[in-house]
Formats: structure tokens, sequence, C-alpha cells
């Protein structure tokens, strides 16, 4: 058993008759409930449950505040090499887009991690592109040992790794991992990816569950929002958090709800526009279905929009980031896309505290 | 005659302890410990900041007050007993608070890792605060592991539901001989109270005073409830009858 099969269980679902079957007095009853059912959950993704979305709002916020308090845990993300294999058409880094490439240097790492430090900020994620030839495991693993002398919690958003590779890096002090589906529906995943390692979804579906073998403290999942329709993606996601929960009880699973940016070289166009709208009721409905589960919002999300967040069901949230190879060092260097929300860490934790919201640099000691 | 709590030859005579965790800043900490006149206080290791002073959670705790910092984390007792080492080389004393968990879903301790964790620390010299789910068996097993009290759950940490667990909790009163401690569920003042009137030794508070509107007033709310149950469980309330006994028809021959 594996993720991949939950899913298959849902191939002849149909979700658009479910979606019109839902009426308000189901959504009613679900709100009225404490513990929800997948199906509890699709029904608060339903068009229907837009009518009760100051209703999940509340709740959520209610959740969230008994769960984790009024507080928010901040990390950024550090680049490390952006070659990449793959042909994600959706993607700035792919590899048929001519960037320079870069990748940095043991004092390179140093140098940016160092630059990172600066801003108190203890929980850093290491991304690389996907290239075994540039970023092998080995590599990550050597940007890991240096990274350990800054901060207390790695994590990782590379390529899928088989579960001894992510035994390997556990064992070098990476604590969390962070893997994007994308998208769950299968067809549409094999056409946003004609080419590369990554064409391969059931690997990719399957690697959180190989990390979460392997000893990972904290896995995060979700779907890449407006590749697919996003209800349906958003409800994969939300049942791979409960999946993994479900697997591995000792590890903190979380959703990422990331919606689709702008982009260098920009020439692919999102399948569904997901709204302002779409993305609370998505966060509000996943809080209400798993109740303990960390929401980690990036800074694709505008810095207005991500205030508003902050009460509704988001626990962790990025800042200070830069997207590029060596961003926070070198000057002149091109991300993987737009960053909407572009304040410091220090800009970020004052308006946290202005909304009555602790900002937590630190919630891991490595050990 | 004094009703000062005594653990490891420290006269406390407060018995509400205090969680720091879920604050919206920081720097609400000095008044809510004041408010409480809480004596001991609880950090979880994994958020202190040594490093950044305005984040160190630690610069925020009164000097008067022992620092008990948790294991806040642990998934195993391997990884506890790292963490109070940890704590201990961090210049945080030899107080601990034992926290393995390895449930995400409802956060319930792990008493079988607790047992060995408090086993390997109190041997260690560590003063040892096991949290833990009220279980006889389980309490016997941290007596005998060198516990220095143990911290039995009202309800799920974080839930504010009260004394769910009040019958099992009864019964580590009366049974176990060291102080009882209350710890996770407790939601309302006069739920600590109805834990101290049943004889436990002392209640410790997070969520309830971290995410109440007015954290200073409530845990001067928690601090008065405390002592009003105390003094009802050293007063002895009176016996509760479920019917009114006018007379002895059974027995009232005897006195013929």
């Amino acid at each position: 058993m594996s993720f991949y099969d939950e899913v298959k269980k849902y191939q002849d679902f149909d979700f658009d008759g479910f979606f019109e079957r839902t009426n308000e007095a189901d959504v009613q009853r679900v709100l009225a409930k404490n513990r929800l059912t997948p199906l509890d959950f699709l029904a608060l993704l339903s068009p229907t449950a837009e009518i009760y979305l100051e209703e999940m709002a509340s709740k959520a916020n209610r959740l969230t505040v008994q769960h984790f308090g009024r507080t928010m845990q901040l990390f950024t993300p550090i680049y490390v090499s952006d070659f990449c294999v793959n042909q994600c058409v959706y993607c700035g880094f792919r590899v048929t887009n001519g960037l320079k490439r870069h990748k940095l240097s043991a004092r390179e790492v140093a140098a940016e991690a160092g630059k990172i430090a600066e801003s108190g900020l203890k929980h850093i994620l290491l991304l690389t592109g996907d290239s075994r030839q540039q970023s092998p495991v080995e590599y990550i693993k050597e940007c890991a040992a240096i990274l350990k002398g800054y901060f207390t919690s790695i994590g990782i958003e590379v390529y899928s790794l088989q579960g001894e590779e992510y035994a390997e890096l556990v064992k070098a002090g990476v604590d969390s991992l962070t893997m994007f589906q994308e998208t769950y529906d299968p067809v549409l995943y094999a056409r946003l990816h004609p080419a590369g390692p990554k064409r391969d979804y059931r690997f990719r579906l399957e690697a959180p569950e190989r990390g979460g073998a392997a000893g990972m403290r904290s896995l995060n999942v979700g779907a890449l929002l407006g590749l697919g329709e996003w209800r349906r993606d958003a409800f994969f996601s939300g049942l791979h958090v409960d999946y993994l929960q479900r697997c591995y009880p000792a590890v903190e699973v979380g959703l990422c709800p990331p919606r689709m940016r702008p982009y260098s070289g920009a020439d692919f166009q999102p399948a569904s526009v997901v709204n302002d709208e779409n993305l609370v009721q998505y966060i509000a409905a996943f809080r209400l279905f798993m109740p303990r589960s960390g929401v980690t919002v990036s800074t694709r999300e505008s810095a207005a929009f991500r205030d508003n967040l902050v009460r509704l069901g988001v626990t962790r949230m990025s800042a200070g980031v830069s997207n590029a190879v060596g961003g926070h060092s070198a000057e002149d260097v091109t991300g993987q896309f737009e960053i909407a929300d572009k304040r410091s860490v220090a800009e970020m934790a004052a308006s946290l505290y202005r909304q009555g919201y602790q900002p937590v640099y630190k919630d891991w000691q490595m050990l | 005659m004094s009703d000062s709590l005594v653990i490891a030859g420290r006269e406390l005579s407060s018995r509400l302890f205090l969680g720091t965790g879920k604050f919206s800043a920081n720097k609400l900490i000095p008044d809510v410990v004041a408010a409480a006149g809480a004596e001991v206080v609880t950090v979880a290791l994994r958020r202190v900041d040594t490093v950044y002073d305005e984040e160190n959670i630690v610069n925020y705790i009164p000097k008067n007050c022992i620092l008990m910092p948790n294991t806040s984390g642990a998934r195993d007792s391997g990884e506890a007993v790292r963490i109070a080492r940890l704590a201990k080389a961090a210049g945080c004393g030899n107080w601990i608070k034992i926290e393995v968990i390895s449930d995400n879903r409802y956060l319930l301790p792990d008493n079988y890792e607790t047992i060995k964790t408090t086993e390997i620390l109190a041997a260690e010299g560590f003063v040892v605060f096991p949290y833990m789910s009220p279980d006889l068996m389980a309490a016997r097993n941290l007596v005998k592991a060198g516990a220095a009290a143990v911290m039995p759950l009202g309800a799920p940490i974080g839930s504010n539901r009260g004394l769910k667990t009040k019958e099992l909790i009864r019964i580590l009163i009366e049974e176990i001989p060291l102080p009882v401690i209350v710890d996770a569920g407790i939601g309302r003042p006069s739920e600590a109270a109805e834990a101290m009137e049943m004889g436990a030794a002392a209640v410790l508070v997070n969520t309830a005073v971290a995410t109440a509107n007015d954290p200073i007033t409530i845990s001067r709310a928690f601090a008065l409830a405390v002592e009003a149950g105390r003094l009802a469980f050293k007063a002895g309330p009176g016996a509760v009858q479920t019917i009114a006994r006018a007379s002895s028809p059974l027995t009232g021959f005897l006195r013929g």
C-alpha cells in the first residue's frame, strides 16, 4: 500500500456530481463535526461551501490558535543550484529555458548561509534543481554539513530520492522534506512533465513516504494550484497529508498550498485561476480536516494577502526570500519565479507583532 | 504550618506551574508569571535561541523562577535524553520535564518511552517531571525509575477540555507517593480548582493562559483558583450525600 493506491481509489469518482449534490445542509453538518472524513473535507471544498467561508474561517482561526497559539514559524529557502534536466512546462528553471545556470561552491554556500543567518532565522530550506550530475546527493550532504553551522533545522526541497538516500541525508542533519506533487492528476502530470526523471508520477508521489520511513521529522506536501482543477488537487493534497500522518504518527506532516506565479520565460497559462477566495477556502477547509497539521504559505503570495492569512490557519511562512542561486550574497541573478512579498525577516516579524502574533525563529534543536 | 510543595529540596509556595508556548509575544511572559505568582516555568528547548536576545525566550523568564526546560519534539527516549542534556549544557539547570510524543494527531505521550527516559535522566542527576497518560502501572514504574513527580494529562494538550481523565488521576493521587501535577487539558480556573480539590499537588497551565484574550488577568484567576482548590482539599470538604439521612431504618434497632 502507498498513497498511489489511495489516489487510484478515486480515479472514477465523480467530483463534479459530488459538488453538484453538495447542498448547504451538508456543509452545515460538516461544520458542526469535530472529526472530518475525506468526503466531509471535499464538501468544504465545494462551490456550495463558499457561502460559509466566514464560518469556516472562524472555526479555522479557533482551531489554529488552540493548537499553535498566536505564533508563526519563519524560515527561508536557500537555492544552491538551478541546474535542471526536467522540462516542467510551467517552471522557469526547466532545461529548455536558456538561463545562465549556477551552482554554489562550498565557500559560496557558507557565505550565503552566513548572510541569511544574520536575520536570526534558524530554519533553512535547501533547494536544488533536478540534476543528479550537478547536484548529486553527495553535494546535498556537503551543503547540509555547512548549513548545520548556521541553522538548527534543515529541510530539503530537491528531486525525488530513494529511501536510502533520504536516510543518508537524515544522518547528515536534514530533518524535513518538502515535496510538491504539482498535480495529483496523473494524465495532466504526464502532459506537464514531457521529459526528464520527474516524469515518473508514482516515484514522486511516494517520495514523502520514503522520507518518512527514512526518519524525517517533518514532511510537507501539496499541489501547485492552478495546474489542474484546483478543488481536486486541494482534495488530494489534504488526503496526502492525512495518509502520511496515519503512516507516520510521529512525523509532523504539513500542507503547502502554493499558487502558480509568473516566471522568467513564461509561455504557460494555468488551467484554472485560483483566486484569493479559493485559497482561503482551501486553507480553512484543510484546517478543519487536519486541525493539528502545519500550513506553509510562501512569498509567492503578496504581503497584504499574507497578512490577512495569518489568522486563517497558516502556521509557517517564508520570509526574507531570494529564490535565485546565491541571491543573498551575489548580484544579478535570476529567480525561479516572481516573489510577491519582498519583505525582510525583520519587516515580517514587525508585521506579525503588529497583528498580535509572535514570529518563531527557532522551533527545533538539531540533536 | 507551611503548606509548601517541596520537590528536590526546593520549597515552592505556588502550586501553579506555567508553560510558555503559544504566547503572542514573549514580552508578555514576565507579567503573566507575576500575575500567576508562578515559581516554576517550563520552556521548550526547541524554542530556546541562545544567540538572539530578543527572541531568546529564557530572557523573559524572571530570575527568581525555576526554569524547567521540556523535551517537546522528542519522539523517543533517545531524543528526549539528548534534548535534556542539551538543555543542561545550555545552562537551563537540572529540572527537566519529559515529553515524549510519537503521535502528532492527539499529542498523547508515550508512557513506555517516558519511563525509559526518566530512568536514564534520574540516574544522571536530573530532577525529572514526566508528562504522562494517567495510567497507574506506568506511574508506579515512573516512581521506580526515579521521577520527582508525575504529570498526568487531564485532556489532550492544548484542548482546554478540562479533567476528562479525572477518575484515573484520582487513582494516581491515591496510590502514587509522589506529587501528582495535572499537566495538560486544563482550560478554566474552575477546572484547576477541581484538580487541586482532588488532591493534586499542583497544576501546569499553558494554552488556557496563552490563548486567552487577557493572559495576565486569567493567570491571576488561575492562581486564585489553585489556592482555593488547595485550601478546600486541606479543609476536607463535607461529604456529598445522594440521599437525605433522617432516620436509620436498618440499624435504628441497635440503639433501641
